[in-house]
């Protein structure tokens, strides 16, 4: 008698034990603990007149640096006189999903680079130019364009293989408190997303519209350029552009955006 | 920079009143900002804009520094003849950008 | 990039606009006024009515048929849409001469002069504003009968949340 209820008891706590387990699933990761279903894009946290900026082509800005992108992708350039069309021929199909899986490990540079590096090693080793700065009219033409092929299409980055450490790299930044104000992205991302600071909702910090014209800058800017904004709001020194800090943070970003599509050239507050 | 993107509808019938939309590449620089040093960023403005249509004005503005960056402007014509609209825009250093978009009226 | 000095919203909100009476009172009674005040000083709603002065002239300005639509909140005071419309049947003898904005707490009142014509159709014009902080936009038409009609809507400037560069 005893022995049965030994034995019930213990197959209770087993079925018990089996029902927790089916029913949390999924522990979610440090840095990307939004639940799916709530996960949005920044689009979602400004204003419907600013939306109507994004959605009209004519209306958003960005759609200038787009085509000044397309008229450089068929500009040759360099000693080699060679351009992004010689190699790549139509953008809208060799960089169908390339900026939704940007950033990426690349063998040739032996870490992970963004979209800025990778146009940039191209023009250095096939075009024989000097590469662009970071917020050159040149560079956010030319991601702003690429960009654009990918728009609708869902991130998706890799962070398995050589990506890995990058990427856990990238998570750190994103956990660690900086600043005078000593406060890490989560915080404000991950914590107080859609509560207010200084009267505006606080977006999830995804980056999944960059290049974005921001009404703030009153121009087209990168997602470093961003990010460095960030720093700065927290009143941390920021990391030189192109620092592998940001591009290791573009990565875990990336990562925690997946599943959202491409808004380049988005608008932004 | 690209100059600027135009929306109008290339077809129109005879008496039709449509909207052309224009958004113009330039930084509006108001002359009130300034600069990393505290150096005021001198004024650069677009100022003046003007539609002809077959070479007769049928819009014109003038526009100040409380113009936004990269200037979007919409207004309507009545659609008459076919023909080409012509939109023509200068800035206070005296420089001129124009675009021309064909008009065909049924 | 550039840090803005003269950033939107801040300072002048909480001051509102300032009559010349009220400024020189003030100075008068000895009182140092901040600079964010003097500022919305010079931009007053008299500097906006100088500026308006000088389109009507001698003639008398009308409440009416100008419509403003434009947000009642702008997160961003460097980028403020507005769409003007005038009710007109833009005819050869009946229609829309120009539409004058006005921004009565910019440093400079004038946003933009319009010049329309029977030629335009419909007298309806947008664009987006640059605007310092939150105000009272007015539309003047002029009319081809000589007279001035005026609307106006008011707006509220948000600043972005984060301080920049």
């Amino acid at each position: 008698m005893a022995a049965r209820r030994r034995f019930s008891a213990f197959s209770a706590a087993l079925l018990l034990l089996g029902l927790a387990v089916s029913v949390s699933g999924q522990r979610p990761e440090r840095g990307d603990e939004i639940p799916p279903e709530d996960k949005r894009s920044g689009y979602h946290f400004i204003s419907r007149e600013t939306q109507a900026m994004q959605d009209d082509d004519l209306a958003n800005p960005g759609s200038l640096w787009v085509l000044e992108g397309e008229e450089l992708w068929r500009k040759g350039a360099g000693a080699a006189g060679k351009s992004c069309a010689d190699c790549h021929r139509e953008a809208a199909t060799s960089m169908k999903g390339v900026a939704a899986r940007s950033p990426a490990f690349a063998t040739r540079a032996g870490r992970v680079i963004n979209l800025e590096q990778r146009i940039n090693y191209c023009r250095v080793d096939h075009q024989q130019a000097a590469p662009f700065a970071y917020e050159s009219r040149e560079l956010l033409a030319l991601t702003a364009y690429v960009g654009h092929q990918s728009r609708g299409m869902p991130m998706r980055v890799a962070i398995d293989g050589p990506a890995r450490p990058f990427f856990e790299a990238g998570r750190t930044v994103f956990l660690t408190r900086s600043g005078q104000f000593n406060l890490s992205c989560a915080q404000c991302h991950e914590d107080h997303w859609n509560q207010q600071l200084r009267g505006l909702p606080i977006s999830q910090g995804h980056g999944n519209a960059y290049p974005a014209y921001r009404l703030e800058w009153q121009t087209l800017g990168s997602l470093q350029r961003r990010l460095r904004n960030c720093n700065t709001a927290v009143r941390a020194e920021p990391y030189p552009y192109g620092a592998q800090e940001y591009v290791n943070l573009e990565l875990f970003l990336a990562w925690r955006a997946r599943g959202l599509p491409v808004e380049t050239p988005g608008v932004r507050r | 920079m690209a100059k600027a993107l135009i929306r109008m509808p290339a077809e129109a019938k005879k008496g039709e009143v449509i909207e052309i939309k224009i958004l113009i590449s330039h930084p509006m620089e108001t002359g009130y900002r300034r600069d990393a040093m505290g150096q005021p960023i001198p004024r650069h403005i677009v100022n003046r804009f003007v539609c002809r249509y077959n070479g007769e004005v049928v819009f014109q503005a003038e526009l100040f520094p409380a113009i936004a960056a990269n200037p979007f402007l919409s207004f309507f014509t009545v659609a008459t003849d076919s023909g080409e609209v012509l939109l023509q825009w200068t800035d206070d250093q005296g420089h001129t950008e124009s675009e021309t978009v064909r008009l065909t009226v049924v | 990039m550039d840090p803005v000095v003269n950033s939107p919203g801040e300072g002048c909100r909480a001051m509102g606009s300032v009559s010349r009476r009220q400024f020189i009172l003030a100075a008068a009674g000895g009182l140092a006024l901040p600079p964010a005040l003097r500022r919305a000083a010079e931009a007053s709603p008299e500097t906006a009515a100088a500026a308006i002065k000088a389109i009507l002239g001698e003639a008398r300005l009308h409440q009416g048929r100008v419509a403003l639509d434009m947000p009642p909140i702008a997160e961003n005071g460097n980028s403020v849409p507005l769409t003007v419309s005038v009710d007109s049947p833009m005819t050869a003898a009946e229609h829309v001469r120009s539409i004058h904005i006005f921004a009565q707490e910019n440093p400079l009142p004038n946003v933009a002069h319009f010049a329309l014509g029977p030629r335009a159709g419909k007298a309806q014009v947008s664009t987006r504003m640059r605007l310092f902080t939150s105000q009272t936009i007015v539309a003047v038409a002029a009319l081809s009968d000589g007279s001035f009609w005026s609307g106006s809507a008011e707006v509220i400037i948000t600043l972005a949340a984060c301080i920049e560069e």
